[in-house]
């Protein structure tokens, strides 16, 4: 332990512990701006600077471990001076229209410079006003927002290993941006949104169908459907004040329905039916042992990741779509059928913790109805917006159930939100499939929780099988570059079955969630799915009586053909210049 | 086997290369030959003999005689009046002379003769043949690091040399091939800096291109000296003549031995790669250095940890200057206690100085630590041009300091300037004559940082961005008092707070420039009603 003093209090911290955080245990948060605590520090704002007694000039907090008897000041005149000065100097060259800006209340800069107490500047705004790229269909760029805090690189690089994002020129001309400047829309982005929530400004943000969403809604013509993906009840709450994680399924029904949507509906609902098709799959593909590991799909970040990077193992794949592409296909099918619903009127709305989520619904393969099956994607952000602007608070809203025929779900469906949940889920169910009996202990802690890589052998009636777990993209490239490696050398993977989530977390922590999220609250989040999962009565997939019924009146059965064309899709290479598919050879 | 009675040196340097050194040197040639002499004179290339802006330059021994500005259409006189009847071309005699030997002060007991240290072969012997290197004295070094020192000797004998880096921080050496060869990890590397990029500064040029063989050496030492098999000299992209000189001279050592496995049946394995830099400032910065080196972007890393521990790909680096490792063969071959017989008890040895401005001969120097400015200017460099005053000099390249005319006779190194919160940094001495602009020398060196600024920090990005702007304005005879001072408060702040020392050292000419002509900046604003 090291003992130090921060403004003369006391503290002990262990070695290699940040001034940054040291000063946090004795009661001081020191101003930062390019710091986030999932983030390595890279020291470019110089915001968090100290003066250490015995040591010429400031250094940054963030990247300065406490040494052994440090005398550390944390705002002396000179400091405080020194913060103002380089704020101003952000401020010299950052677009300050923020009433109008998309991260208006949630800025760091913003609350920064009202921090260090910025109410004149003196410098003029300088540089040319950069276009906004607006070329992905899930983010938007703004490079006159852009601070250069790199936040968005590191994690798009070291935390995914897309490397969509760079620096390019340099000194004052410096911008980030993608390879040969052609756009979010024309790189290797996987739209996954990591550098959306991980912004600290408005330079990054979900590009928004809320005007589209409200038109329908307030179209007589039209019915519109909504369905939310299972992370959203522990995220929208967020958006409202509450607490990190509160659970909110029953206020977010409520809230839907007074927002004017027809038919609120639940994309657990689809991620019970996942379970039955992929599950099918897996005993298929453990029966026959072909292209085994299995890897899940559920994750439409990873999936682009996928075709760009790993290509080589779409056999591998589970063919199943997304819970919301099934949902989607199903609504304007066997929901029309049902409800005697034109399904050329059926607007589709999905409300998603994610961004690549924009990006599934309007892949060209995805009208397995005829239509297009999800119409489209809303962020928990966005919903926030709405309902804040229909003056709903969903603190206040009473607990109300889904409506019918696609809106039942089982305890395995919700923690479809956490790194893990599907193969949790998966598990129940192929138990029962395989065996004919059901687990008796639901719980399969080892694939739960947030370590990287997680690994767990599961006994199905004297069939051993291993299954691992990734979040985040570097964490899949680290297991795929194995799995890849053992096939080479062995034949096969040691693995049977694989869950990959594109997000760090899983959907808890997708881009589409609520501002100033770190890993700390993705846990917290992801811990309230598995209360929702104890508490209800059904917690297992193949028990859920609205899925049961589907396959009686209208599937048949999993896998069946009309459920393949329904329920399944394909997967296409992709370039890793521009991730557009490459035309088949 | 011929007796020569004539050497004709011919500089073949970046610079004299673009004067038309190459057809002189074919000129002479020729009409050697032509006039049936070809037995008798020896033309043999060179580097650079120290003197810039006088053309090509030649030097016939063994009168020991300079012809400047040379062309080829002098070639047959030359031959035919002096080489043959003994006749001097006086038109052509160079004037100023650049002087051999470094400037010293009154020391006694030393051989004047043996004063260079650094550039002691540079203008003297063939760079491209590594047989006249060998001749005078070159791989001594190497050879009594093996037979008598050892790695843990070598690092000693730089110690007691007291050599310190020459590229600007003055770091010690002889500490930092400690840390590096005690540091846990292998391989270990030695990478030289010879990304020249200071404004007005060239030793490093000249050095490589003059003595290509004394920094394989020093880098040989170096690697012995802290465990490192491979070594890159990562230089700037634009030395052509540098670049070609060094890998001519790289197959050489390899040729005889002296690089690749087991040298000299040492045990110890080295060899060279040389990498071109592509033209960024920031990646003189040691760590920049490094992440371009690994292909990345040029951009500086936290410190700690230092290259020392954690360099190129993680593993433990040495960085040093082009004539910090061409001090090296030298103290290792005379050991060093010669060494500390130049310059001054703190700060041993010589520094390299190129020396440009308002001066009659611009150009290389070597003189001992503790050399006061006034003797570089006046007994090196001829004096002020024109017969005109001495206004100052801004010392130490861009990131460097003015010196106003009460410095003259400030004695030059490493300690002594850092009293007057002056830096020698890379050796560049850019003199100004009394019709020297001081705000328009703020405002090249001002946009000299915005430009080079590397845009990884705010304080260097946005702050150049804002100086440049302000001393515009003064420049334009549009700024304020209060413009002066938004100069030193954002440069204090760049000092600060700016990531690496390109940031941090624009305070030191915006400082400077106010502490010694201060009356001339405040007098180009406009002035409070």
């Amino acid at each position: 332990m090291i003992k130090a003093t921060i403004n003369n209090v006391e503290i002990e911290a262990l070695e290699g512990t940040s001034i940054l955080w040291a000063a946090k245990k004795a009661g001081f948060t020191i101003p930062t701006l390019c710091n986030h605590p999932d983030l390595k520090p890279g020291g470019q704002c110089g915001i968090c600077v100290v003066e250490i007694e015995g040591i010429p000039g400031l250094k940054r907090a963030c990247m300065t471990p406490v040494g052994e008897g440090f005398k550390v000041k944390t705002h002396t005149p000179r400091i405080m001076a020194t913060r103002r000065q380089l704020v101003e100097l952000i401020l010299s060259n950052h677009d300050t229209d923020c009433l109008t800006c998309v991260k208006n209340n949630n800025c760091e800069l913003q609350q920064l410079a009202s921090i260090v107490g910025i109410n004149v500047h003196d410098y003029s705004r300088s540089g040319e006003r950069l276009p906004i790229d607006r070329s992905s269909v899930s983010i938007v760029r703004d490079p006159n927002k852009c601070i250069l805090c790199g936040r968005c690189i590191q994690v798009c690089s070291n935390v995914q290993t897309v490397d969509a994002l760079a620096v390019n020129h340099r000194g004052f001309d410096t911008v980030i941006t993608t390879a040969f400047d052609a756009g979010l829309g024309n790189s290797v982005c996987i739209n996954c949104g990591q550098c959306v929530v991980h912004c600290p400004v408005g330079a990054l943000y979900e590009k928004s169908a809320t005007e589209e969403v409200w038109e329908a809604l307030h179209d007589p013509d039209k019915f519109v459907v909504v369905q939310e993906a299972p992370a959203v009840r522990v995220m929208l709450g967020e958006e409202f004040g509450m607490p990190t994680g509160s659970l909110v399924s029953g206020k977010m029904h409520a809230a839907l329905r007074r927002l004017g949507f027809d038919a609120v509906l639940e994309t657990n609902f689809t991620a019970d039916l996942t379970i039955m098709e992929e599950g099918t799959e897996l005993i298929d593909r453990l029966t026959s042992g072909r292209n085994l590991p299995l890897i899940t799909s559920c994750s439409p970040g990873w999936i682009k990741f996928m075709e760009t990077y790993f290509h080589d193992m779409i056999p591998h794949m589970s063919t199943a779509k997304s819970p919301q592409q099934m949902f989607g296909a199903l609504a304007k099918t066997y929901y029309a059928e049902v409800k005697g619903i034109d399904p050329g009127k059926i607007v589709s709305v999905s409300i998603m913790p994610c961004t690549a989520k924009k990006f599934e619904c309007q892949r060209p393969e995805m009208n397995a109805s005829g239509y297009r099956d999800v119409d489209y994607v809303l962020t928990t952000r966005e919903i926030g917006r709405m309902m804040r602007e229909a003056g709903l608070d969903v603190k206040e809203m009473p607990d109300e159930p889904p409506d019918d025929i696609l809106g039942d779900y089982t305890g395995a469906a919700t923690i479809f939100g956490a790194t893990g949940g599907v193969m949790e889920a998966a598990v129940r169910s192929a138990y029962r499939l395989v065996t004919g009996k059901e687990l008796e202990n639901v719980e399969i802690k080892p694939v739960r929780g947030l370590q990287g890589i997680k690994e767990a052998e599961i006994d199905i009636d004297g069939t051993r099988v291993k299954v691992a777990v990734a979040h985040s993209c570097g964490q899949a490239r680290k297991l795929l570059n194995k799995v890849q490696d053992q096939i080479t050398k062995e034949g096969k993977s040691e693995y049977q079955f694989i869950e990959v989530m594109a997000c760090p977390g899983g959907c808890v922590g997708g881009g589409g969630q609520s501002w100033g999220s770190n890993m700390a609250k993705r846990a917290r989040r992801g811990e309230s799915l598995y209360e929702e999962d104890r508490s209800l009565p059904l917690r297992r997939s193949h028990e859920n009586p609205s899925v049961l019924a589907l396959y009686e009146k209208f599937l048949e059965k999993p896998n069946s053909e009309k459920a393949h064309k329904l329920l399944h899709t394909h997967y296409y290479k992709r370039s890793t210049v521009d991730g557009k598919i490459k035309p088949a050879s | 086997m011929n007796l020569v009675r004539n050497h004709v040196l011919i500089s073949i340097d970046a610079g004299t290369i673009m004067a038309g050194a190459r057809a002189v040197e074919k000129a002479l040639v020729d009409e050697i030959n032509r006039q049936g002499l070809a037995g008798e004179i020896a033309v043999l290339e060179t580097g650079s003999i120290g003197a810039t802006g006088q053309g090509v330059v030649i030097v016939v021994y063994p009168e020991g005689l300079y012809y400047a500005n040379v062309t080829p259409e002098d070639a047959s006189e030359i031959v035919e009046e002096h080489l043959l009847k003994g006749r001097p071309v006086k038109r052509l005699i160079m004037t100023e002379m650049p002087r051999q030997q470094v400037i010293r002060k009154e020391k006694t007991g030393l051989l004047k003769e043996q004063a260079r240290i650094v550039l002691r072969n540079s203008g003297v012997i063939n760079p491209e043949n590594i047989d006249e290197y060998i001749a005078e004295g070159g791989y001594e070094g190497i050879e009594r690091a093996f037979t008598e020192l050892k790695p843990a000797g070598v690092i000693k004998e730089i110690k007691d040399s007291g050599l310190v880096g020459r590229g600007g921080a003055a770091f010690t050496t002889a500490m930092k091939w400690d840390f590096a060869s005690k540091a846990p990890g292998d391989p270990k590397y030695i990478i030289c800096n010879a990304d020249e990029g200071e404004p007005g500064t060239f030793k490093d040029r000249l050095i490589l291109e003059g003595d290509p063989h004394k920094l394989i050496e020093g880098m040989m030492l170096a690697g012995y000296a802290v465990g490192a098999a491979k070594g890159f000299i990562y230089i700037r992209g634009e030395y052509a003549l540098s670049i070609e000189r060094l890998e001519k001279a790289i197959t050489q050592a390899r040729l005889y031995g002296l690089l690749g496995e087991n040298i000299l049946e040492s045990g110890f394995s080295f060899d060279l790669a040389v990498m071109k830099g592509a033209g960024a400032y920031v990646c003189g910065e040691e760590t920049a250095l490094i992440e371009s080196l690994e292909g990345k972007r040029g951009h500086p890393r936290n410190k700690p940890p230092y290259p020392v521990t954690e360099g190129l790909w993680g593993k433990p680096t040495v960085v040093n200057n082009v004539e910090t490792l061409a001090n090296v063969p030298e103290i290792i071959r005379n050991g060093a206690a010669w060494y500390r017989g130049y310059g001054t008890d703190k700060c041993p040895g010589t520094k390299v100085y190129t020396i440009i401005g308002n001066v009659a001969t611009p150009g290389l120097i070597e003189a001992e630590m503790g050399t006061t400015l006034r003797d570089i200017i006046y007994e090196y460099a001829g004096g002020i041009k024109e017969g005109k005053k001495f206004k100052g000099a801004l010392v130490g390249g861009a990131a460097g300091a003015f010196m106003g005319p009460e410095m003259l006779d400030a004695k030059m190194d490493f300690v002594n300037l850092k009293e007057y919160a002056a830096v020698l940094g890379s050796g560049a001495i850019l003199v100004m004559d009394e019709s020297t602009d001081i705000v328009g020398m703020l405002q090249s060196v001002l946009h000299f940082f915005k430009h080079e600024s590397c845009g990884h920090c705010v304080p260097c990005r946005l702050g150049t961005k804002q100086l440049v702007e302000i001393v515009d304005r003064i420049a334009g005879g549009k700024g304020k008092v209060e413009d002066i001072e938004s100069l030193v408060k954002i440069s204090e702040v760049m000092r600060d707070t700016s990531f690496c020392p390109l940031g941090q050292s624009l305070n030191l000419p915006i400082s400077s420039s106010l502490k010694y002509f201060r009356d001339e900046v405040y007098g180009r604003v406009q002035q409070p009603a």
